[in-house]
């Protein structure tokens, strides 16, 4: 069965400065996938150049088809993207914030599902997003996307500024989602401990490009990889 | 009391031109931080197209008012998105003051244009309401005035709700908020940028269609209109609709109450006036009365 998400030879640049120098990465259906690195490795180019938020060169396929157009074109393909910064809207309520996850589709839209695995948004609806705290709005950012009813979850960097138990349940909520809803998930995460025991394969980037890739019980397993470039 | 009333229905019904133009400002300025300038000119620019559509027989006949209402907010509508996509869309990766500039230059040329076509002088155009009064308990209210509020305060209503509860509304607020969170939601930013200009267009029609019976329809006719909705948007708050309305209304009452009460102030000083008022907020209260800094955790 083909992958899911094919980057194939994907390069990016922003103005003169070359970001990814031909990156290729595969996700599977169904599949938790992490993106590791240093700070400046590529990791959230990587995730930009698939959803068109940066120019590329190189293939991205997803579910068959060549990607391309702007993130709107990305969305609509079927793939959701949690950015940097967690791209809350913060002027707006809870309950608003989640209707614009289900901007695409048809008709009254369905929240009942999202309230299953965020119970505590429905107390929360009427408030303003940006007065929410940091691990609220990046589970409020996660339980959008859900609601964007992707086939992938891209999510940038999560446990960002997060305390350690909130970055915990957080990749719990992932998993949960993963494994009862069959979502695929490539999460970029400097954490590489946390990202490794959540995911089933990972690649480590290094200056734009791959530098190291398999399964995470390998790459937990060797020392050397570790100490090299996970740090822990 | 009977001139209190009346100061208070002239006030209110200016206050509600100035409003619906200070919405209009307010809804481009919310989702691209640019100050429209031209947005006077474009109201006076779709007034002359309804002036047009009364005057001049089109396919044989011409319009009585109130279609002509309707069909010039349509066409109205048709010109904002036309010139977001024409002048507007191209700048999109240029900084605001360019933006601003080229309002500034789409003021000038809409100014040029309307005098070329229609010649500069002044033009009486219609208004649908009588100029006969009801006596409410001893007081004249000026069936003008009430009518002009009306039809203005309808229209920022009908956008009121069209922004709480439809999709497109929301979708426009998010827009507005944080565009490239909005886009990988799905939403066409581009194109929601280009409504937006259609209702700013929208609304500045009314104001022109709403003014011009009272002061001729002229190119420049809403120069003045146009400060007045500016100081009524700072007064306000340029991040909040709420409080472009309010600015605007409450403006044009403050005015109007000044030239009944305070003699000193003639017509040539409402101009000044309402520019000192701006100033003065713009000291005291930088967000302005309604704006709020927006809350914000990391």
């Amino acid at each position: 069965m083909p992958p899911l998400l094919e980057l194939n030879d994907v390069s990016a640049r922003y103005g003169p400065v070359a970001a990814l120098h031909g990156v290729s990465v595969t996700v599977d259906d169904g599949e938790i996938v992490a993106l590791l690195g240093a700070n400046g490795a590529g990791k959230t180019t990587t995730l930009r150049a698939v959803s068109g938020m940066v120019r590329r060169t190189g293939d991205v396929v997803f579910a068959g088809r060549r990607l391309r157009g702007g993130p709107e074109a990305t969305a609509r393909a079927g793939i959701a993207h949690v950015p940097e910064g967690r791209g809350i809207f913060a002027e707006l309520t809870v309950w608003e914030n989640l209707r614009m996850g289900a901007y695409m589709r048809r008709g009254r839209p369905d929240l009942g599902t999202v309230l299953d695995y965020f119970p505590w948004l429905d107390a929360r609806r009427n408030q303003q997003a940006g007065t929410l705290s940091g691990g609220e709005q990046q589970m409020l950012a996660l339980a959008r996307a859900f609601v964007q009813r992707p086939r992938l979850l891209m999510l940038d960097e999560p446990s960002l500024g997060l305390a350690p138990l909130v970055t915990r349940e957080l990749f719990r909520v992932v998993a949960d989602l993963n494994e009862k809803e069959g979502l695929a998930v490539l999460v970029v995460e400097q954490n590489a401990a946390i990202a490794l025991r959540a995911a089933r394969r990972a690649y480590v980037l290094e200056t734009g490009n791959v530098a190291v890739s398999g399964t995470a019980d390998a790459l937990k397993a060797n020392d050397s990889i570790r100490s090299a470039y996970l740090g822990y | 009391m009977q001139q209190f009333f009346q100061a208070l229905t002239t006030g209110l019904a200016d206050g509600s031109i100035y409003a619906s133009l200070a919405l209009a400002l307010v809804l481009i300025y919310k989702a691209t931080e640019v100050i429209n300038f031209a947005q006077g000119e474009m109201a006076m620019f779709t007034t002359y197209i309804a002036y047009a559509l009364y005057t001049h027989p089109h396919f044989g006949h011409t319009l009585s008012y109130w279609p002509m209402f309707f069909v010039t907010l349509a066409i109205a509508f048709a010109f904002g998105v036309g010139l977001q996509r024409v002048v507007i869309r191209p700048l999109e990766q240029a900084s605001v003051l360019t933006v601003v500039m080229a309002t500034i230059a789409l003021l000038v040329i809409l100014q040029g244009l309307a005098a070329w076509i229609w010649s500069p002088e002044l033009k009486f155009f219609p208004s649908p309401f009588p100029t006969s009064t009801w006596v409410i308990g001893g007081v004249h209210i000026s069936k003008q005035d009430v009518g002009t509020f009306g039809v203005t305060i309808a229209c920022v209503v009908v956008l009121w709700l069209f922004f709480r509860f439809t999709k497109l509304g929301l979708a426009m607020r998010a827009g507005a908020v944080n565009r490239a969170a909005a886009r990988l939601m799905g939403v066409r930013t581009s194109w929601l940028l280009a409504l937006g200009w259609g209702f700013a267009a929208v609304l500045g029609a009314v104001s022109g269609m709403m003014s011009a019976p009272t002061q001729f329809l002229s190119p420049t006719m809403m120069d003045a209109v146009l400060i007045f909705a500016f100081a009524g948007a700072v007064l306000g708050g340029l991040e909040s609709p709420i409080g472009a309305v309010a600015g605007g209304l409450g403006l044009g009452v403050l005015l109007s109450m000044l030239s009944t009460y305070v003699h000193v102030i003639t017509p040539e000083l409402r101009l000044p006036v309402a520019l000192l008022l701006l100033l003065v907020v713009l000291l005291v209260r930088p967000a302005g009365l309604f704006g709020r800094v927006v809350v914000r955790r990391v």
